[in-house]
């Protein structure tokens, strides 16, 4: 303290100087409209670009946020989206104006639990009953089908992961049409197996496998995964089939629920011929 | 000592009068102004106290400014020169230093020295009070032709003042 004091006292002068100067600038600024606005301006471009840098940190801070809001726009543009409708009657009707009525519904929601190391893997959402969400729907993600809805309460719905041993999902293969099922063997959470492809069936690495859309759970023509590799055994008519997954299970965070306005219909009639045929 | 009492701020008063009246309308090519009120820095005795050589500085460029409506801009101004003064006085002191009751002017400490004397604090005034003026470094040249300039016409009308008051006191 008392260096500060002689310090101050041996400059004394010098701090007399820039206290002055000091209040004659304030003065100059306070008053005179040019220099104010030249100071100004130049004291923004520096804190401009303070802020500028800074806004650059922060933005990582509200990632999640931004996420949200572009699942959001996601799932708006996915309604809109052609897939979403389906033409009602046949081709050349029109019925009023509707040529096309909606079929699928997309619903945001986040994954809140998630698991990809068990035999049978389920998959916790944060929308339930009362955002709309029931029984059998189907679950996709940013780049293919995440699972099937197996349980639901008022604000949580259980996912049936299509890492489960009992998933089963229609698949086909996106050139020939030939469909079959996809499973998962239980072991590594990136390969599945596709099922029921005839061994006549000219098929390829990296073929993409894609829903074929009989199930009434998923839109027909989203991506499940692509052709990892393939064998014929001896005396079977089926490929057997393995094939990676373009979804990674493991980052899941922000899922859609597919609603299927006419899923019900279409599953109460093929009950209906089945239990005829029996 | 009485004298000085009486003189100084008659000397300050006269110099804002002449300066804000008079010299503030003369515009020379829109570039040149001379600024002479700060001969009344420069003319205060030798052994004035720093701080109060500060402080008159201050209300001097106040005083302008007040009536040329740039307030801050001459102060800003006869801050810095009061501040320089006493280095530019140390810079130029005779080998035996100051005597006493000298005054900085061409009586006491002869033409050149006064000339040299003045035109360095004249300069410092000059320079500082145009680049807050234009209050930017872009065009360093332009404005330093201007107080160049400038300072020569406030030198030339600042030894023309001195030879009137040398006139006037050699008569009495």
């Amino acid at each position: 303290m008392r260096n500060l004091i002689a310090f101050i006292s041996k400059y004394s002068f010098f701090f007399l100087f820039l206290i002055l100067e000091v209040f004659a600038f304030y003065l100059l600024f306070r008053n005179n409209n040019f220099q104010r606005t030249v100071f100004l301006n130049s004291t923004n471009k520096v804190s401009g670009n303070i802020y500028e840098s800074y806004s650059e940190w922060t933005d990582y801070l509200d990632l999640s946020v931004v996420n949200q809001q572009l699942a959001k726009e996601n799932s708006r543009l996915r309604e809109n989206q052609i897939k979403a409708y389906q033409r009602l009657f046949g081709e050349n009707i029109m019925v009023n104006d509707t040529i096309y009525k909606r079929k699928y519904f997309y619903t945001k929601a986040k994954v809140i639990n998630n698991s990809i190391n068990k035999q049978n893997n389920y998959i916790t959402l944060d929308i339930g009953a009362s955002n709309g969400v029931k029984k059998g729907m189907g679950v996709i993600g940013p780049s293919g089908v995440v699972g099937v809805v197996k349980d639901v309460s008022t604000h949580f719905s259980s996912v049936l992961s299509v890492l489960h041993r009992s998933a089963k999902i229609s698949a086909r293969l996106k050139n020939t049409n030939y469909f079959g099922s996809m499973q998962w063997n239980g072991e590594n959470y990136q390969v599945g197996m596709l099922l029921d492809i005839p061994n006549h069936v000219d098929i390829s690495k990296g073929d993409t496998i894609e829903t074929s859309g009989y199930s009434a759970t998923f839109p027909e023509g989203i991506v499940l995964g692509t052709i990892l590799g393939f064998e014929k055994p001896d005396g079977e008519n089926f490929y057997d089939i393995s094939i990676k997954f373009i979804n990674d299970f493991k980052h899941l965070t922000h899922v859609y629920v597919v609603k299927n306005n006419y899923q019900l219909e279409q599953q109460s009639l093929e009950e209906k011929s089945e239990e005829q045929n029996d | 000592m009485i004298r000085q009492f009486i003189g100084y701020p008659l000397q300050f008063i006269l110099l804002v009068i002449v300066q804000v009246l008079v010299l503030n309308n003369i515009q020379f090519s829109g570039y040149v102004n001379p600024f002479l009120y700060i001969l009344f820095v420069l003319w205060l005795p030798i052994e004035t106290p720093k701080w109060l050589v500060l402080l008159l500085s201050m209300a001097l460029g106040l005083a302008v400014d007040v009536f040329s409506d740039t307030l801050g801009m001459h102060m800003s101004a006869s801050i810095f020169l009061g501040f320089c003064r006493p280095y530019i006085l140390n810079v130029l002191a005779p080998r035996d230093g100051y005597e006493l009751n000298q005054k900085p002017s061409i009586q006491d400490l002869g033409f050149s020295w006064f000339v040299t004397y003045s035109s360095m604090c004249v300069l410092v005034h000059h320079v500082f009070l145009f680049f807050v003026e234009v209050f930017r470094f872009s065009e360093p040249f332009s404005t330093l032709g201007r107080s160049i300039a400038s300072t020569v016409f406030t030198l030339i009308l600042i030894l023309i003042t001195q030879f009137f008051y040398y006139n006037a006191e050699g008569r009495k």
